[in-house]
């Protein structure tokens, strides 16, 4: 379980300095009189949705971290049999990578008002995160090709598991990406609205992708080497 | 009588923060029905969570007629034993006690605590009702479905929850429990979101962190836990739904059945345990949190008196948040760990103690030289400190290995786990109604049968559940149909399980008592008026009762004060409302 003690560490670490941030030190009952006069508020000029977003972000890590855990745990065991990593998986991340700097071409692009970029970096996004999927199922196809089938042990069971939860993450980005492209067409929405779209798909994708790179790691299991290196540090 | 109407003070210029659009509702459907109102969220998140409560409470009875009188009911067979005590728990912790506190209480008070006008995703918060009604009625399907709902206990330990020795395990019931679980946690992180980020974004001028009510404190941990903890769950559930659909092995080992050797091999049974109460413990805590808020306003509210140590309170509520994530293995010591982490989660599970005590002094410190009223509210809160303390020091107990591994699987853990997640937070959910029953309605609820209630309920509660203590130190294990004769356990023990069957039949029927004054109170409740406990908070501020939709008329409310002043030496009354900016207004008035 240490994955997920690691992540909630992160997340109460980000909690705790963003109270501190908001004056729990503070002592309320002693706040009235002058300063009354004239209440501050202390709320975020960030946009709502994004700091909805970064949230529910933390519950996908959170999701994420768990299968982590339970991949960890199990590996453990002495008769772990990992399949072998399929050739594609490489060509999928690469073209995962394109689909989020396609993105952040967007924001840049959507910052500086140029429809018609911004129009083209969204479909590069969303045509590269579907070649990513469809490599995904051709990776699950080769696995199971060469006899590695869902059931046939617990790695296997993980490897589908786990990548088919990413898959279904990022199919359910494709579908607000989509309506995101589809607004580059509406004229009479304001571009600050359109902005805080592409933001936020920006946002997403970037953060799946980051979780896709974790994932990468685990089931090509360099990050067993990677514990293994840290505990030879450690002690 | 104090002036409600919001008021526009110069030199304060509008919230720098745009107003929320909110979504007008053109017929009757989008008003009442797929509402987006927070506020009628909420009374549908409540009315389904107690409809199916009610189901669970009649569980209750068939398994204590079963337990105080054995093989008197001959349609209670052990398999529908064990389908009772699993659909009771799981209906209890999860879709009324988590669904009635974050759903319907969050939904409720969030906004109106915080000086908002709706919660700021509506759309996805009316999502997320109706996702919880979809898992309620996929669970209910599962009475329904061949073989009937999953028996496995409400922990679904696997492998035995998913073969065929246990009700519903090669049938539909685990498939729909699991299937109902995944949809309520989807479900609820639509509308945690909105409980989160409502708290952060959606609070008026004026209204700090610290200004805010210990009920929005409680609720908002509460819930931020609960967005990091039910992924655990949901992963659990996905799992063992491959495991029992698709034949995987996550938590299946190589095993024989009945002769037959099974499929499965190289799965790990105590891999769900560790996720499985990585959710579990939290929940303990996601249900108590709320609790905890709500009883501080109440005693606050119904003693006059401003909450003892309200940073303590704040800090406590965050820091046993943050706690409870690391405890979860107390629920395992007798899986086989290795001693050094039985020696850790002892530790940390005393160390909670430790905020949790302070909020308990902290309340009977509230109470002390107080103008302490007996409404109902009051008695229900009362109630839940002493209930709350004698399940916790029972916890203390199970909490040490040594103590919890010949006590574990006895009736003493049914007892303190009821005691201290079962009946003190619907102690809290009761007073909780009584106090805001006359914001929703307007009308107050019916004072005997409210004192009615509340006594059969309270003294009702320690008739069942403290003899249980005693059950269950003599050796009588949970969830055994029938003890049969046991050297051990003495005859006794059955006159004592007549008794507390008894107990619960009279417990429960007070609740349809409470259900009538519900409807009742409705029509016949005497008017309440705007702040009928005469509070300080901002939802009883409202310039119309029941609050309509938006809340606020034209202006958001502006906060000038904590939501604590009571009985402040020199105000014209014996609470000073939050939006009140005096003394100010006073020396104003003088020059």
């Amino acid at each position: 379980m240490s994955v997920i003690l690691v992540f909630i560490l992160v997340v109460a670490g980000f909690s705790f300095w963003w109270l501190l941030q908001h004056r729990v030190l503070s002592k309320p009952w002693l706040e009235h009189g002058v300063h009354a006069a004239l209440p501050e508020t202390d709320i975020s000029n960030m946009p709502t949705a994004k700091i909805g977003l970064g949230i529910f972000l933390a519950v996908i890590g959170a999701l994420f971290a768990l299968f982590a855990s339970a991949y960890f745990m199990r590996m453990e065991y002495s008769d772990w049999q990992a399949p072998p990593l399929p050739r594609i998986l490489w060509i999928n991340t690469g073209v995962l990578i394109l689909a989020s700097v396609a993105l952040h071409c967007a924001v840049r692009a959507v910052r500086e008002r140029r429809m018609g970029m911004t129009r083209l970096a969204l479909v590069t996004s969303g045509f590269a995160t579907l070649v990513f999927l469809a490599g995904q199922l051709t990776a699950w196809r080769d696995l199971s090709a060469g006899g590695h089938f869902l059931d046939s042990n617990p790695a296997n069971g993980f490897f589908y598991l786990i990548t088919g939860a990413h898959g279904l993450h990022i199919l359910g980005g494709l579908v607000a990406l989509g309506r995101t492209t589809a607004k580059t067409w509406d004229e009479t929405l304001s571009t600050e609205r359109l902005r805080l779209s592409v933001e936020l798909c920006a946002a997403y994708w970037h953060f799946l992708l980051l979780i896709w790179l974790g994932l990468f790691v685990l089931l090509a299991g360099w990050a067993g080497d990677l514990v293994a290196l840290c505990r030879q540090l450690l002690t | 009588m104090v002036d409600a109407t919001p008021r526009m003070h110069e030199g304060i210029s509008p919230a720098e923060v745009p107003e929320l659009e909110l979504y007008h509702p053109k017929g009757w459907w989008t008003t009442y029905v797929f509402s987006q109102d927070a506020k009628i969220i909420a009374i549908q998140y409540a009315g389904t969570a107690m409809a199916i409560g009610l189901v669970a409470l009649v569980l209750s009875w068939l398994m204590r007629l079963q337990l105080g009188f054995p093989g008197t009911f001959d349609f209670i067979t052990p398999d529908a034993y064990y389908q009772f005590i699993t659909m009771h728990g799981m209906i209890m912790v999860i879709y009324l006690l988590t669904a009635l506190f974050l759903g319907g209480f969050g939904n409720y008070l969030i906004p109106l605590m915080v000086g908002a006008r709706d919660m700021v995703f509506p759309y996805v918060n009316m999502l997320s009702y109706w996702i919880y009604l979809l898992a309620v009625i996929v669970l209910v399907a599962s009475f329904f479905a061949p073989g009937g709902p999953t028996g496995a206990g409400w922990t679904l330990y696997p492998p035995q929850a998913i073969l065929s020795g246990t009700p519903g395990g090669q049938d539909w019931g685990i498939i729909l429990m699991l299937a109902s679980l995944i949809l309520f946690i989807i479900g609820f992180t639509m509308g945690g979101l909105n409980y989160v980020v409502t708290v952060i974004q959606g609070r008026t001028r004026g209204m700090t962190l610290m200004r805010m009510p210990l009920t929005v404190w409680g609720i908002f941990t509460a819930t931020v836990m609960a967005l990091l903890a039910f992924p655990a769950l949901f992963v659990a559930c996905v799992m063992m739904l491959f495991d029992r659909l698709l034949g995987t092995s996550f938590f299946m080992p190589a095993l024989v059945e009945m002769g037959e050797q099974l499929s499965y091999g190289g799965g790990s049974p105590i891999l769900f345990q560790h996720l499985f109460w990585f959710f579990g413990h939290p929940e303990v805590y996601i249900v108590a949190l709320p609790a905890f808020g709500i009883v501080s306003d109440l005693i606050s509210t119904h003693a006059r008196k401003n909450i003892f140590g309200y940073r303590m309170m704040v800090w406590a509520i965050v820091v046993i948040g943050a706690l409870s994530f690391i405890v979860w293995a107390h629920h395992m010591y007798v899986s086989g760990m290795h001693p050094w982490f039985g020696f850790f989660f002892a530790t940390t599970t005393l160390i909670i103690a430790i905020p949790t005590a302070i909020k308990v002094y902290n309340w009977v410190l509230t109470l002390w030289r107080g103008d302490i009223h007996l409404t109902i509210p009051m008695l229900f809160a009362l109630a839940f400190i002493v209930t709350f303390v004698n399940g916790g020091l029972t916890g203390l107990f199970l909490g040490n290995v040594v103590v919890d591994v010949p006590l574990s699987d006895t009736m003493f853990v049914v007892a303190h786990f009821h005691m201290v997640m079962g009946v003190a937070p619907i102690l809290v959910i009761f007073g909780a109604i009584y106090h805001w029953y006359p914001k929703i309605t307007g009308r107050m609820l019916d004072e005997w049968m409210g004192q009615f209630h509340f006594w059969v309920t309270f003294v009702g509660a320690y008739a069942i559940f403290f003899p249980m203590h005693y059950v269950g130190l003599v050796g009588v294990p949970r969830r055994y149909v029938e003890i049969g004769e046991s050297a051990f356990i003495p005859p006794s023990v059955q006159d004592l399980n007549a008794f507390i069957t008894v107990a619960a039949l009279i417990v429960g029927f007070a609740q349809m008592v409470f259900l009538f004054n519900l409807f009742w109170s409705l029509r016949y409740g005497r008017e309440a008026g705007g702040n009928p406990w005469r509070a300080t908070s901002l939802e009883w501020q409202t310039p119309t009762t029941p609050p309509p939709h938006g809340n606020w008329g034209d202006e958001r409310p502006v906060v000038y004060r904590w939501a604590y002043d009571y009985s402040v030496p020199g105000a014209p009354q014996d609470f000073i409302p939050q939006n009140d900016p005096w003394p100010q207004k006073a020396v104003a008035g003088t020059a």
